[in-house]
């Protein structure tokens, strides 16, 4: 869970997406195959090596107009082909705050 | 109350008009990520884990009940329905979208409330003492100098680029509610032997990665001085501090590597050039600031009223009197205290509807001001005693009278994983749950003062170092684990706490605390010392053996 902003080199050790901030709203978004982006994980592009890695981080700031902040982060493939997010931060940022808001939404 | 006059007006609508341009810009892509983020950083703007984040600023804790409907409707029509109140006197929004920000801060701006140097490297929020004006024994209302600080660093050009971000605090009380020893320059009001008034200037307080208490740099400094001398600090630092590494940027690493004699020295010279110019502040200046601050006329009443003596009668009552409502310099008067920490809720969290109904009682009972504490609760400051049953009840109904202020579930918590990029570890969680361990009003009671303070990172956004008992966030391999420390305090004797061993699992980190609270009820040498006195007296040693030997 360490935070991205102090990520100092790229190296995977297991299935990785990019995963950044959509500007307009903030909204958690994945780059997908199609060199877009999505709100869903599913529709994440997966990367398993580190030059993948790099590649596909490279490619996808260079959308600096709709995303914020891109970054690898680490998912699990279910032997379902289900992908779930690789620790608990990206848990938190896919499905939400672990507690109850204060206004239910 | 202040009241803005046109300039300070002016200022505020030309920075919302400016801000949203520089969005407009950023979401057309003529403006870079790279280029926007200093803009919107002093513009209070984050960009957290799931959202963006706006910082408002609460100067000085002093809020109009119409500014707290403002931020009721800010949290409804552009967040989420509520708001956080911080440890600096700020409200944040968690979910607000870029696109809508301006108007966001449009609205505001309406009512006199902006977010400009809530982040960024420049002079943040000047924070005071929340019963400032109201607390008896009081030099005299901090809020006047607060003032005068907020309108000299607020757009101060020289101050704009700092090597790191920078925090003052003042107090004119003789226990400290500021928690001025923890800020980059604290300020405690206090008069000389002459009977002037001046400030004991403190400089190189903070926490996070390297924390430190603030140390004295001048026992007195003449209120007419206060600027020439504020500035003279800034100048060294903006000279001297580190711009190469941001964990060795604040003032307090300036402070420490020089040793406090050299850097004074340094300050000093600094400031014989021109301690008598421009800054200098005459009686007019310093009158025009008071003159703006008003106070209720307060009608003479009774003490000790028929409805209090009737209501002393009722346990719950007296069990929130006890605890939420303090002295007023004003006899008939009292300051009470709204507590923000419900059992099993996120500590310093509102919802709009607790706002605007919080406004509406201040319109009926503290002749319409609020004001906000860094411990993340609020005050009523103008409370008629007579009104106190009645004001209980309607507080009650909704949910902001839980009778535990300054007791162990009165946590204060960072919003840390749940919503913060820095975090290592959650925050509001191990709150939650420890507010259900101590939710029984007698055994909190029989504890007494206690305060907890969790960060879920280094960061100590929830100043952890200065918790009674302080709870830091960490990671390792992937989990979340916590560091125990005691013994630390925020108030005129402030101390960093100790270490009290190794980092615990996420799953056990509320029963150590109940473990470590035991431990105290055994060793403390009577029922009136606090937790924190038996720590210093005994040291943390006898805390360990107890609470490690079983784990």
């Amino acid at each position: 869970m360490t935070s991205p902003l102090e990520q100092k080199k790229i190296r995977i050790t297991g299935p990785s997406v990019v995963t950044a901030n959509r500007t307009w709203d903030g909204a958690v978004i994945y780059r997908t195959d199609g060199q877009d982006w999505s709100v869903k994980l599913s529709e994440a592009a997966i990367v398993r090596t580190s030059d993948e890695a790099r590649a596909l981080l490279a490619q996808s700031v260079v959308d600096d107009v709709g995303a914020v902040g891109a970054y690898i982060a680490p998912v699990e493939i279910k032997d379902s082909g289900n992908i779930k997010p690789g620790n608990l931060r990206e848990r938190i940022r896919l499905h939400g705050v672990t507690i109850d808001l204060p206004v239910p939404a | 109350m202040y009241a803005y006059d046109e300039l300070d007006r002016a200022v505020i609508n030309e920075r919302v008009d400016e801000f949203r341009d520089q969005v407009k810009r950023r979401l057309s892509g003529e403006l870079t990520e790279d280029e926007f983020k200093m803009l919107r950083l002093q513009n209070g703007v984050y960009l957290q884990l799931h959202a963006y984040m706006l910082r408002v600023a609460i100067p000085y804790g002093t809020l109009s009940s119409s500014q707290l409907r403002r931020l009721a409707h800010v949290a409804r029509r552009y967040d989420r329905g509520y708001g956080h109140f911080t440890t600096r006197q700020n409200i944040q929004f968690n979910w607000i979208k870029l696109a809508e920000l301006p108007d966001a801060l449009a609205d505001l701006a309406e009512v006199g409330i902006h977010a400009m140097q809530t982040s960024g490297n420049n002079t943040r929020n000047v924070t005071s003492d929340q019963w400032a004006g109201v607390a008896p024994g009081e030099i005299e209302d901090p809020r006047i100098w607060s003032e005068l600080l907020r309108q000299y660093t607020t757009l101060h050009p020289e101050f704009s680029f700092l090597p790191r971000k920078f925090k003052f605090a003042i107090t004119a009380s003789a226990h400290d509610r500021a928690a001025i020893k923890i800020h980059d320059i604290g300020l405690r009001l206090h008069k000389n032997a002459q009977g002037d008034t001046g400030f004991e200037v403190l400089v190189g307080g903070g926490l996070g990665r390297t924390p430190f208490i603030a140390k004295t740099i001048k026992p007195f400094v003449h209120g007419h001085d206060l600027l020439s001398y504020v500035e003279a600090i800034l100048r060294v630092y903006n000279q001297y501090g580190r711009r190469d590494n941001i964990y060795k940027a604040r003032i307090k690493i300036l402070v420490h590597e020089l040793g406090i004699e050299k850097f004074a020295k340094e300050v000093e010279q600094e400031w014989l050039q021109m301690r008598d110019g421009a800054l200098t502040l005459d009686d007019a200046v310093i009158e025009d600031i008071r003159s703006r601050f008003t106070y209720p006329a307060y009608p003479k009443l009774p003490h000790m009223p028929d409805e209090l003596k009737k209501a002393a009668h009722d346990p719950p009552f007296e069990a929130w009197r006890k605890n939420s409502v303090a002295q007023h310099k004003i006899p008939g008067y009292a300051i009470v205290t709204l507590s923000l920490k419900p059992v099993g809720g996120p500590p310093g969290d509102a919802t709009a509807d607790q706002m605007d109904a919080i406004s509406d009682l201040a319109d009926r009972y503290s002749f319409g001001e609020i004001r906000v504490g860094h411990e993340q609760n609020l005050a009523l400051p103008h409370v008629a005693r007579r009104d106190l049953p009645a004001l209980w009840k309607a507080l009650d109904n909704i949910g902001l009278a839980t009778p535990n202020v300054n007791l162990v579930s009165d946590i204060i918590a960072c919003p840390g994983l749940d919503y913060c990029s820095l975090a290592n570890a959650r925050s509001i969680p191990i709150a939650q749950e420890l507010t259900r361990r101590f939710a029984n009003h007698a055994t909190a009671d029989l504890i007494g003062r206690l305060h907890i303070n969790i960060s879920g990172c280094i960061n100590a956004c929830g100043h952890h170092h200065v918790g009674h008992i302080g709870i830091l966030g960490v990671e390792k391999n992937g989990e979340e684990f916590y560091q125990i420390t005691i013994g630390g305090r925020a108030d005129e004797n402030a101390e960093l706490g100790t270490l009290i061993g190794p980092a615990v699992p996420y799953s056990e980190a509320a029963d150590v605390i109940e473990d470590i609270v035991e431990a105290y009820l055994a060793l403390r040498a009577r029922p009136d010392e606090l937790f924190v006195d038996t720590v210093k007296r005994l040291g943390v040693e006898p805390f360990r053996e107890r609470v490690y030997a079983t784990r």
